[in-house]
């Protein structure tokens, strides 16, 4: 079952064309990866999925409905989350108070939830990030790579159905990286579907179902990660300018 | 009511709306470089305009000639001003520009009220009774020369900012005070002789608003909502925007003033403001932030 | 613990003019509890958002007229009566800040600064110009009451009640998820958007609720005062003093707001007496809050705490060095 469509998007820039009448898909509960050059799209493409951009022309699809335009708020509501390639956390509030913050998707429990069961979950995803010991610091002290974890956990207490993330492996060490991919696994097991961009092809290539080679705004090549790495038109996209 | 009021009361609206894109240059100046709100600026005009008083009455000295002295002093003071009070500010320089400033303005108003009591001054120049008629409008020459001496004076700025190296450097700094960082400029000074500049337009045009107005300690309120919103209108951080904004706005006010009334005219300053608001919250030339990554 | 200190707070506050008769006293404990009401309240949106307003002292003008205006129209009689109209100003405050505050929020940070300044003065020229509403430039009347020597004191208690409400709204909203909002849009106000929460009606929430005390603060001023004027009620330096005063004790902080106006508002009312009538004294205003910026970044509050949470792991440091020493010797 396709979770997102994206369906002829079109962007320009003044005279830069970003996207040039992208279409793909995301299936429900898969992993996929979305690499290509820098300057192909990518990031273009998650803004206006998430509604900081309009498109000018296309459509996004998400589930049964149409999200076209809809403001950053409304999109995260309807069950999409989105990370930043570098983290966005709120430095003065603490670790947990990060978390408490997300207003739940539309299929999550809403505002019936308690608080007290919404603190739980969030303790209990501070535990599935090893950032538990942190709960009540500033996150403002945190290192990078645990900020990159607390903004994928606060993007999940929102019970998203699909997450987008923004390079999540960028500036990563590899021991972390290993246990960034591990989460991801096992959101995913849980029933979270991820779209991932990423310059980092072996981390893709070992996490991802599917994967979606963009360049000069529309995709070029999609496929089982193994066939992707060997196709003669992704290597001259990389390579050959 | 003639057509001829309301084309010469345009006409003053130009001519004054001239001074004002002197002053809020200044202001526009300093925001773009060092993306602070300087509140003193009114107070700063109101000085510069105290300095040349003080030239006209204890030496003699013409308005339009003591700008060679006033404006260097202003220079330096503004850049001291700017090493001692905005340079230690690290985090939360917006919001804590704003109090130090105002602060820096209170303290100005103090210091002048306490030299030159709350009375009315004015440039009083030989020159100043001569005027000219636009139908059933008169406008003293003063307003002229006061023009030619904001446009000069724009001009200048202008050239000194496209022509020459140190130009180049505030503009990059404008733009992108990382990047400019990254390629060698030391932004800090150029900060500081940004602010020295927009004290020195201010001096420039604190002489030619009190040629033509009547001012005492207390007048920098007035001016600074004044230039304020003329530069939200213009867009924070253009020139241009600064420039038009100006213009526009003092046509309007001037030309509201004969049409509705005077008492309203000022009004009508703010009025524009809210509309522009609504219509475009980020000026003439100004950039819509939207913070997407 | 905490609610024992407040409660010794609270009744020392209470007993404050019984203890210490004089009207010179008790007005300066008006004025100080009003500054601690404005302070607290304008923390609401400039601590609690990071959106600093310096055109407050609009609305609280603007609250002022509003009692005043009903209370002459009404012809209530001077008394106790005019104290119940209060929170009808509040509410008139708030009705005219939902527009305001919509529109000014469209804007961020430098620009907001300087649309809240442009208010204010409209503010002001309206007042001056409505001379068949607000009288003008002669000023509007509130009815004098008769209470002769203890004139000052009911005044005390009406802004002891409204600091006091301040402060409670502002504790229940620091407590809440909607501050929780608050707070994070103050940090990052995109990606609060972008994780679901409604920023604008929560920045619009907490300027009506933030004005609209403002307001209520000013009408009771206003009846204070007996007199009120467009330039001495919508006086930018009531709005920069309360700005000072949060900012001093700890933008953001719940106590910040408290501390920084029962520093300064004291400190305020003496200084005009010292240096007489000359302007002078705005010298030394400046000066003051020059030094406390520089030197005092953060606000009282939040430096005061990391003091004592410096302190605090530093005594847990020694505690754990004497027992490690013993080891050392055993293993």
């Amino acid at each position: 079952m396709s979770l997102l469509r994206c369906q002829e998007l079109t962007k320009r820039f003044g005279g830069i064309v970003a996207l040039d009448g992208c279409s793909l898909e995301v299936a429900e509960g898969e992993i996929m990866g979305l690499i290509g050059p820098n300057g192909s799209g990518k990031t273009t493409l998650f803004n206006l999925v998430t509604g900081f951009v309009r498109p000018d022309r296309g459509e996004v699809l998400f589930g049964q409905g149409r999200i076209t335009g809809l403001a950053p708020d409304e999109v995260f509501r309807r069950g999409i989350g989105r990370t930043f390639q570098l983290p966005r956390i709120f430095p003065r509030l603490t670790v947990v108070e990060n978390l408490l913050l997300p207003a739940a998707g539309s299929q999550g429990r809403g505002s019936t939830e308690s608080s007290r069961s919404r603190r739980e979950r969030a303790l209990s995803l501070l535990e599935l990030l090893g950032l538990a010991s942190h709960a009540s610091r500033p996150a403002g002290r945190l290192s990078y790579g645990q900020r990159k974890l607390l903004e994928l956990g606060t993007v999940m207490m929102g019970e998203p159905r699909l997450v987008l993330l923004d390079e999540p492996a960028g500036g990563v060490n590899p021991a972390l990286l290993e246990i960034i991919g591990a989460r991801i696994v096992e959101l995913n097991r849980q029933g979270t579907t991820f779209l991932i961009v990423e310059h980092n092809l072996g981390f893709v290539m070992g996490l991802c179902h599917r994967v979606v080679v963009l360049d000069h705004g529309r995709p070029i090549a999609s496929g089982l990660p193994s066939h992707v790495r060997d196709d003669p038109v992704v290597l001259e996209a990389y390579l050959g300018r | 009511m003639g057509p001829s009021l309301i084309i010469g009361a345009a006409a003053l609206g130009v001519l004054t709306g001239g001074v004002y894109a002197l002053m809020s240059s200044g202001l526009a100046l300093i925001f773009g470089v060092m993306r602070i709100i300087n509140v003193g600026h009114g107070a700063m005009v109101v000085l510069g305009a105290y300095l040349s008083f003080v030239l006209l009455r204890d030496w003699g000295v013409d308005p339009f000639l003591g700008l060679v002295v006033t404006m260097p002093i202003m220079f330096g003071l503004g850049v001291v001003l700017e090493l001692v009070f905005v340079r230690p500010l690290r985090a939360d320089r917006e919001a804590l520009s704003v109090l130090v400033t105002y602060a820096l303005a209170l303290g100005i108003e103090g210091v002048l009220g306490y030299l030159f009591s709350a009375d009315y001054r004015q440039l009083r120049v030989s020159y100043d009774t001569a005027s000219f008629a636009i139908g059933d409008f008169r406008i003293t020459w003063v307003y002229v020369y006061g023009f030619l001496l904001a446009v000069a004076m724009l001009l200048a700025l202008f050239g000194l900012l496209y022509r020459t190296r140190f130009g180049a450097a505030v503009r990059a700094t404008m733009l992108n005070r990382t990047g400019a960082q990254l390629v060698g400029i030391d932004v800090e000074r150029v900060s500081a002789i940004a602010f020295g500049i927009g004290m020195a337009t201010a001096a420039a045009g604190g002489t030619l608003f009190g040629i033509t107005t009547a001012f005492n300690p207390d007048s920098h309120y007035d001016l600074i909502s004044r230039l304020l919103t003329i530069i939200v209108l213009g867009g924070l951080g253009s020139l241009r925007g600064a420039i038009v904004a100006s213009l526009g706005m003092l046509v309007v006010e001037d030309v509201a003033s004969v049409l509705i009334s005077p008492t309203w005219a000022d009004f009508t300053f703010f009025v524009i403001l809210v509309v522009a608001l609504v219509v475009r919250p980020q000026g003439l030339y100004g950039v819509r932030v939207r913070g997407a990554a | 613990m905490r609610l024992s200190g407040l409660a010794l707070l609270l009744g020392v506050a209470v007993a404050f003019p019984i203890g210490l008769p004089g009207p010179a006293t008790v007005n300066v404990g008006v004025f100080t509890l009003m500054y601690v009401g404005l302070a607290t309240a304008w923390n609401i949106v400039g601590g609690y958002t990071g959106y600093i307003s310096l055109g407050h002292a609009g609305f609280f003008g603007f609250g002022a007229y509003a009692l005043g205006l009903i209370v002459t129209r009404a012809h209530v009689p001077a008394g106790v009566d005019v104290f119940l109209l209060v929170p009808l100003a509040g509410v008139a405050t708030a009705l005219f800040a939902i527009p305001v505050g919509w529109i000014a929020l469209r804007t961020r940070e430098a620009t907001f600064v300087i649309v809240t300044i442009a208010v204010m003065f409209m503010l002001q020229i309206l007042a001056t110009n409505l001379r068949g509403l607000t009288g003008g430039s002669q000023g509007l009347a509130f009815p004098v009451p008769g209470w002769g020597a203890a004139f000052d004191v009911p005044f005390y208690y009406a802004m002891l009640a409204l600091a006091a409400t301040s402060l409670t709204v502002s504790w229940s909203i620091r407590r809440s998820r909607f501050g929780l909002g608050l707070l994070a849009i103050r940090d990052d106000e995109d990606r609060a958007r972008s994780l679901g929460v409604r920023t604008e009606v929560s920045k619009l929430a907490a300027f009506v609720v933030s004005v609209a005390l403002v307001g209520m603060i000013g009408g009771v001023y206003g009846y204070y005062v007996t007199y009120i004027y467009p330039q001495f009620v919508i006086d930018p330096l009531i709005g920069i003093a309360m700005v000072l005063m949060a900012f001093l004790g700890g933008m953001g902080t719940l106590a910040g707001p408290v501390v920084g106006a029962l520093i300064l508002e004291p400190a305020q009312l003496y200084f005009p007496y010292g240096l007489g009538q000359s302007r002078l004294y705005l010298v030394v205003y400046a000066a003051v809050f020059l030094i406390v910026i520089l030197l005092l970044p953060r606000g009282v509050v939040p430096t005061l705490g990391d003091w004592l949470e410096q302190w605090r792991s530093h005594r847990l440091a020694e505690a754990q060095d004497r027992p490690r020493g013993d080891e050392a010797v055993v293993g």
